[in-house]
This record gives structure tokens, sequence and C-alpha cells, in this order.
């Protein structure tokens, strides 16, 4: 089939331009509007014709990472032998608790999500596939599968696994642990899950969004993906974004795309004034504004202020809220989500966690230096000694929090707090906190 | 070929036996869990490394070859 796409003339020929939105339609999409708008999967005959293509595009994995995705396929495509097990999963446990664009893509356009697994499975010589998600698959999706076996469309048949909705529960070896019927616990590595995965056979894990943007690229060629994005960093990616003036809102925005753009002005009298962004998640870093203004949402921009777009999780914290507060209630969250497996993190985390409920109460000056020094210590501690990265991500949140809130912080020690809306604004998971039998 | 020490953070209890046996590499942190020195093991430090290895109470240290960066730990 024919790849070139004609971007001038919308409609007819030209069923996707290169402009956004690129992976959300307006509503849900069945099979019959699927096939409509995009025709069948572009099966690429045999398999790693569509590596080359996705390392042409650029693609990084959009589940929080970045790492290209070319590199992950290849391995797989390369590991184990030719006619044994090979193992591809679809990823979509969304296990951030701010994050809600998986769920969002899956059930807007779960067959594009659908047909990028396929296409993957089809580049490694897979034999199997999966579908990983942290709740029970909505109609959407339920549809999706059963009218594409109806029609026999997919190569493969998809196994669908429900994750327990724990934090970590969506990284690569924890999936892999569930799907042998384990718990969604990491585990060390090497072996990498690329070599020795699902029941010892090379395993594939993407995102459900970078597969969607897999899909596309085998349509339309590396160079429509290029259309948008930076040179270095190519491409959109979905965006979950908290506003003081909105509840959650998913947005696909061009990679580079300025943060003010998606964020909204940081004085705007609209949302009564913005004192912080937080850029990428609860691993993520928070930046103060204005200092960062004109910071642009990829992550050759974020790394000069030591963030990183992760998943797409972007949050404006209201002049009216306490930043200090609020990162000692996520810091908390992210302590009890702790496998409790790794030495450093099993004890770091509850101390680092109980020490910021400690400075976001009111406590004297001395001691408000004590704390603050125990902080920054156990901090070093943590960092990359755990098997999977939620000591560190956990320590550059409570880092870039130290630093951006630290004039707080200091308000803190005199008794006093600068919110004068103390209601919690960033989402946690409702309920009480997680017991240890909750992995699987 | 080089070769550096790494725990598995899973498997170590904590047990301190490779500071014990290897206090030029492995010192223990303030709750008892071994932090590695990252460098690649010197050769005068090679028969107390693998010592080391062999005496963990839970198998969590090896001696991997210094092709995967190694990390702190």
């Amino acid at each position: 089939m024919s790849t070139a796409v004609n971007e001038s003339a919308p409609g007819g020929a030209a069923r996707h331009h290169a402009g956004l939105p690129r992976l959300l339609p307006a509503a849900p999409e069945d099979l019959h509007a699927h096939l409509a708008r995009y025709g069948p999967t572009p099966y690429q005959r045999r398999p790693g014709v569509l590596i080359a293509a996705v390392e042409t595009a650029g693609l990084t994995g959009r589940g929080g990472a970045a790492f290209p995705v070319y590199r992950k396929l290849d391995v797989v495509a390369r590991a184990g032998l030719r006619q044994g097990r090979k193992v591809v999963v679809a990823n979509g446990a969304e296990s951030e608790p701010a994050s809600r664009k998986d769920e969002m893509l899956l059930r807007l356009a779960p067959n594009l999500v659908l047909d990028g697994l396929q296409l993957a499975a089809e580049a490694v010589g897979a034999t199997e596939a999966h579908l990983y998600l942290h709740y029970a698959p909505g109609p959407q999706i339920l549809r999706a599968l059963a009218e594409r076996a109806s029609r026999g469309l997919d190569r493969l048949g998809v196994t669908v696994t429900q994750a327990p909705p724990r934090f970590l529960a969506g990284q690569e070896t924890a999936v892999v642990n569930r799907l042998g019927g384990g718990p969604a616990l990491p585990t060390f590595q090497p072996p990498r899950v690329t070599e020795r995965g699902l029941g010892g056979a090379p395993t594939l894990v993407q995102n459900v969004e970078t597969l969607a943007h897999l899909a596309l690229i085998a349509r339309y060629g590396p160079r429509w993906f290029r259309a948008v994005g930076t040179g270095d960093e190519p491409g959109s990616m979905l965006t979950t974004i908290y506003r003081p003036d909105t509840k959650a809102h998913i947005r696909e925005a061009a990679i580079g795309t300025p943060l003010s753009a998606l964020l909204g002005a940081i004085d705007g009298a609209s949302d009564g004034g913005v004192q912080a962004w937080l850029v990428g998640g609860y691993h993520g870093t928070w930046l103060p504004v204005p200092d960062a203004a004109g910071v642009t949402l990829d992550n050759a921009s974020l790394a000069r202020f030591g963030a990183a777009a992760g998943a797409g999780v972007l949050a404006a914290l209201p002049s009216d809220r306490c930043g200090l507060t609020e990162t000692a209630r996520v810091t908390g969250y992210l302590a009890a989500e702790s496998a409790g497996q790794c030495g450093p993190c099993l004890n770091g985390l509850p101390r680092i966690a109980a020490a910021l409920a400690e400075l976001a109460g009111f406590k004297g000056p001395g001691h408000r230096r004590r704390t603050v020094a125990d902080l920054e210590r156990w901090s070093g501690l943590v960092e990359g000694r755990g098997a999977c990265h939620h000591p560190d991500g956990t320590v550059r949140f409570v880092r870039s929090a130290l630093t951006t809130f630290a004039p707080e912080i200091a308000r803190h020690a005199r008794g006093q707090c600068s919110a004068t809306e103390r209601r919690p604004y960033l989402p946690l998971p409702d309920g009480l906190p997680a017991r240890e039998e909750d992995w699987t | 070929m080089a070769e550096n020490l790494r725990v598995n953070p899973i498997q170590c209890t904590g047990h301190g036996v490779c500071a014990e046996l290897l206090p030029e590499l492995v010192t223990l942190d303030e709750w008892g869990y071994p932090i590695i020195d990252p460098r690649p093991v010197p050769p005068a430090l090679d028969r107390d490394a693998r010592r080391a290895v062999a005496a963990c109470p839970t198998l969590a240290l090896r001696l991997l070859r210094s092709e995967q960066p190694a990390r702190s730990g």
C-alpha cells in the first residue's frame, strides 16, 4: 500500500493530516469507524520492516522512560530461537494516579492500540500478544477485541490481564511477573525482559500510546511522524493536565509545545495565579514559576530544570495552595507504594515521607534545619539503590520540592502557611493505604 | 576483563558480611545495607571480592563484567 499522504487536501485521499490530534478522535471509534478512517492493519509482510521505519521516525516510549522504541523492538526481534516463544505486551496499566491519558486513548481509539500491538508482534516475530490494564476492560475495548476476532483481523489472539491498582504495577518487570501469574512486583535486572521475560521468553512491553503511534508510523511513514515535534524528539504525546480552573484534561500536544500554552498563563486572573508547575507526575519535578515560564514540553528543554516529560502528567499548582503540604501528601503515598523489597527504599522512603510531614506541620527553626539535612541525606542514600526506579523518582520529586518550596518551608518553621485553600489538589487513589496482599 | 561488584537489592537482607570482608569497596548505610563502590574491582582486591561474593548468605552479591554501567548500591 502507499504511505504517501496528501497533506494539503484534508478529506478524500488524505485521511489523516499531519497536525493534531493524531490519536484521539472526538468520540469512541468502533471497528467500522476505525476502518473507514485508517483502512486495515498495515502488515509489513516480514518481521523487521517496521523497525527501520520506527528508528527513522524517532519514536520513543510514551510510558514515561522515553526509551527509543526501535532498540527494544530490535533486541526482541533478534532474541531467542527463530521458532521459539516470543511475547508482546500492550501496557495500559497507567499506574500513575494522576495520569488518565492511556485510559482515554483506550476508550476513544482502542483499535489503533490493537493495530499497534499486532504490528509490533509482526515486527519482532512474536507468538503471543497481551493487553495489560489496571482496571476491568471497558466496553469499548471489549467490543474492539470481539469485532476484530469475529472478522479474523488479528494474527494473534489477545489475552487481557488486569493489574492491581498499585503505583509500580506498570513497571516492565512487574508486568511480566503479573502476566506469569505472580504478584505485580518489580524484579532485579539483568536479565532484561527483552531477553528473558514472560516464562523466559523474549518479551516486548510497550505502553499503549506508543503502540498507537507505531500503528500510524506503519501507515503514514516516518516523515509524516516527524512533521510535528522537535528534531531530536519528534511527534506528539498525550498529556494529562491539571489546572486550577479545570478537572483533569487530556490533550495531545506536539513535543516542544511551550508549557505555558498547556498550563495556562501563570498569573491569569481567571485562575487566581499559579506558583509552580509539576512536570512528569509523582516521579517528576516541581518547577517554580515564573523562573521556568519559558520551558517547553521536550526533554532537552526540561532537562535544564532537572525535569523530564515522563508520561505527560502536568499540573499547575494554584497560588492559594501549599506546595509543601501537597508534596508531603504525595510522598506519603509513594512511600506506601514501595514494594518493600529493597532495603534502602523500604527504610528510606517512610523516613523521607515522615520528615516532609513534619516540615509541613509547624516546628521550630532549629528542628527544621535538622529535618532538611536528614531529608537530603536519606535522598542520597536511596537514590540508585532499588531494583526499580521508585526510589530515584521519589527523590527527584522530593528534592525539587525542597528547592521550589524553600520559602514555604521557612514560613512553616515560623508557624505560618501561605495556603488559604486546604483541600487536596493533586489526585491520589481513594481509600486506605494498600496492603501487602494487594499486589495481585 | 574488568568486573564490577553489584548487589541484587531484592535478595540483600543486610547481613553485612560483604562490608566485613571487603571494607575497601563496601560500606554499610545507616540501615545496614551495603553501599558498593561503583568502580571496577582493582586486581589487588579481586580475591577478596570473590570471597565476599561467595560468603553472601543470600547470594545477593555478584561480580558482573563491566560492560553494564555500574550502579552504586
